[in-house]
């Protein structure tokens, strides 16, 4: 069973993104982690060969040289090694990313399952999972949260919405964008973590891969903060009947009701 | 005058409310000619209800013999090849969960950049805005790529009716070959819910819930406003509500005209999932609770003493 996870490496959603110029972001001191939908497409790939008893787990990222380190814990998760294809560029082109993605993972070995997350938390583009299966012409579900693989074939389902879900079949090899509720994402523990440092990571430019310039400029015009709202106007009523009342008033006389 | 195409969603025979705002970003500024795309309903019933929004012409979508509703990958393909067809400039449908996995599909298809879930578009400059870093920032993206694809965010763009005369017409895509996934079941909602991404309003629920009977409150609330109801995260890891009702980063994003948020106490990643809400009201006991830095308007006060006063008051309100 040899599976290979697409793991991208992006700020941490608790830390503030300072934007830097017109469009782009000051990374000094910026935390960086595993996406976090990607972390269960690792945990699952992680059971998925515990269970065969047999194979490896290969996380392969794309993205700067510091994104060896965010490899690291993904590797105390449990996966065997990492392949690193170096970008500066933050706000790579999904095509271009899928392709690197496809070159490093062929290059490596011949994939029984790919696993990604649904969406990235940086750019929140969507679209890896679509594009990779399309790089290797597999078969591919998005937003999965329960999965079953058994005999060549694939069982997905996800939620569709007002809590209807959908079930996919496909054969495998596949790739499968996992979501929250597809399993709970293991905390390595110490001596995880230790023997993570040892693991090998693979490292390769993009044009050693074939790819010489992106397939399209990524980067936004420009980026810019969210306002906040300022603070809420208190409902001042002295009970509160007063204060909802208020409150039903305010809302209809803005139209909001 | 360039071309857009739309996938349209439908429910129990009808048109979906929130096509129509998805149907006003892709007139733009009456700059583009509006195909409408359908694969579930008919499309001459269907048609008095599109044209009233500026679509011109209504396609039935198939894939020859084979179900277009079979696969999400069969329906990607008969867009792709539509795009050649009617020679469309733009292709655009919803950021929901049908819409995401079959645009996704269609720009994977069509090898061209997708624009997901965009919140505005400008035809002139050729950009669209869209949130990066979990709603933290907003990002004006250039749109790249012959045709154009992107998806809307659902509620994030108000409807404006433009009445045009519309014909229909019909599709037959001739791709329905061994699609590579299709759908085995469709599994129904334990309750009848309001999908939260496409509800107009929506009232939340914290933790201080307390056990799932207790959203009986927020629902009779619900009713009364039209809402879908939601849950923090913490009451959903809690085991109060399910994970399809759970708004933010790692839940559903919504961007509804009123959101109100009872006994949540306002963190990052709980904004992450709201904070494109036109109107946010915060009902909480705790006059210092973060979450009155960051709405419009607030009570301070017990949720369930507060709840049940709000939909009494809006039940009143209504029989006048
Ligand atoms: C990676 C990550 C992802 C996350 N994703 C999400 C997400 O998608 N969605 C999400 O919601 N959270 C998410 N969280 C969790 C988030 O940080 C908060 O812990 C969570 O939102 C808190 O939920 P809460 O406001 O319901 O509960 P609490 O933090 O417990 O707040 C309860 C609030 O209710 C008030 N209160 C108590 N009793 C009453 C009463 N009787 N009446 C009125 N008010 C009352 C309190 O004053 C308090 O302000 C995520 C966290 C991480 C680290």
């Amino acid at each position: 069973m040899q599976v290979y996870v697409c793991a991208k490496h992006v700020p941490d959603t608790a830390a503030n993104i300072k934007i830097k110029g017109e469009n782009d972001y000051d990374t000094t001191g910026l935390k960086f982690v595993v996406n976090p939908y990607d972390e269960y497409g690792l945990e699952e790939a992680v059971r998925l060969v515990e269970k065969a008893g047999k194979g490896e787990v290969v996380i392969v990222t794309v993205g700067p040289a510091q994104a060896a380190n965010t490899m690291r814990s993904a590797l105390a998760m449990g996966a065997a090694r990492g392949i690193l294809v170096k970008s500066d560029d933050k706000f790579l082109d999904s095509r271009t990313a899928a392709r690197a993605l496809k070159a490093a993972i062929e290059k490596d070995g011949s994939p029984d399952m790919i696993f990604t997350g649904k969406t990235s938390v940086d750019t929140e583009g969507s679209q890896t999972p679509y594009r990779v299966a399309r790089e290797f012409d597999f078969p591919v579900a998005n937003e999965i949260s329960a999965l079953e693989i058994q005999d060549g074939k694939a069982t997905a389902e996800r939620e569709i919405g007002g809590g209807a879900r959908e079930v996919l079949e496909m054969s495998t090899p596949c790739v499968i964008g996992a979501t929250k509720g597809l399993n709970e994402p293991r905390y390595p523990k110490f001596p995880d973590i230790m023997k993570a440092k040892k693991k090998e990571i693979k490292e390769f430019e993009l044009a050693d891969l074939g790819i010489d310039a992106p397939a399209s400029d990524g980067a936004p015009v420009k980026l810019e903060p969210v306002p906040e709202r300022s603070g809420a106007k208190i409902m001042q009523g002295g009970s509160v009947r007063e204060s909802v009342e208020e409150l039903v008033k305010t809302l209809k006389d803005s139209k909001v009701l | 005058m360039p071309k857009t195409g739309v996938l349209i969603e439908t429910e129990n025979g009808g048109v979906k409310a929130i096509n129509y705002g998805l149907l006003t970003a892709a007139m733009g500024n009456k700059e583009n000619e509006v195909i409408a795309f359908i694969t579930q309903n008919d499309a001459a019933e269907a048609k008095d209800d599109l044209a009233a929004y500026g679509v011109s012409k209504v396609v039935q979508l198939k894939v020859g013999s084979g179900d277009i509703n079979s696969s999400p990958d069969l329906c990607a393909r008969a867009l792709a090849a539509a795009v050649e067809e009617f020679e469309l400039d733009h292709i655009a449908g919803l950021a929901t969960a049908p819409g995401r996995d079959i645009f996704g599909r269609l720009g994977a298809i069509l090898d061209v950049p997708l624009v997901s879930d965009i919140q505005s578009i400008d035809y002139g400059a050729e950009t669209a805005v869209k949130s990066h870093f979990s709603g933290k920032t907003m990002a004006t993206v250039k749109l790249e790529g012959s045709p154009v694809v992107f998806t809307v965010r659902p509620n994030a763009v108000d409807p404006v009716e433009n009445p045009v005369d519309a014909e229909t017409a019909e599709f037959n895509a001739d791709v329905a070959d061994g699609p590579k996934v299709t759908v085995k079941e469709v599994k129904a909602s334990q309750q009848d819910k309001m999908e939260l991404t496409e509800a107009p309003v929506i009232i939340t629920g914290g933790r201080p819930i307390g056990a799932p009977d207790n959203y009986k409150m927020l629902d009779e609330c619900a009713e009364v406003l039209g809402a879908a109801v939601g849950a923090s995260r913490a009451s959903v890891d809690a085991g109060f509500a399910p994970h399809s009702m759970q708004v933010g980063q790692t839940g559903k994003t919504v961007s509804p005209n009123l959101y109100i948020a009872c006994g949540v106490s306002g963190a990052v990643q709980h904004f992450a999932g709201m904070k494109t809400s036109k109107v946010i009201v915060a009902i909480n006991n705790d006059k210092d609770a973060p979450i009155f830095e960051k709405c419009d308007y607030g009570i301070i006060g017990d949720m369930f003493e507060v709840v049940p006063v709000l939909t009494e008051v809006l039940k009143a309100s209504e029989e006048k």
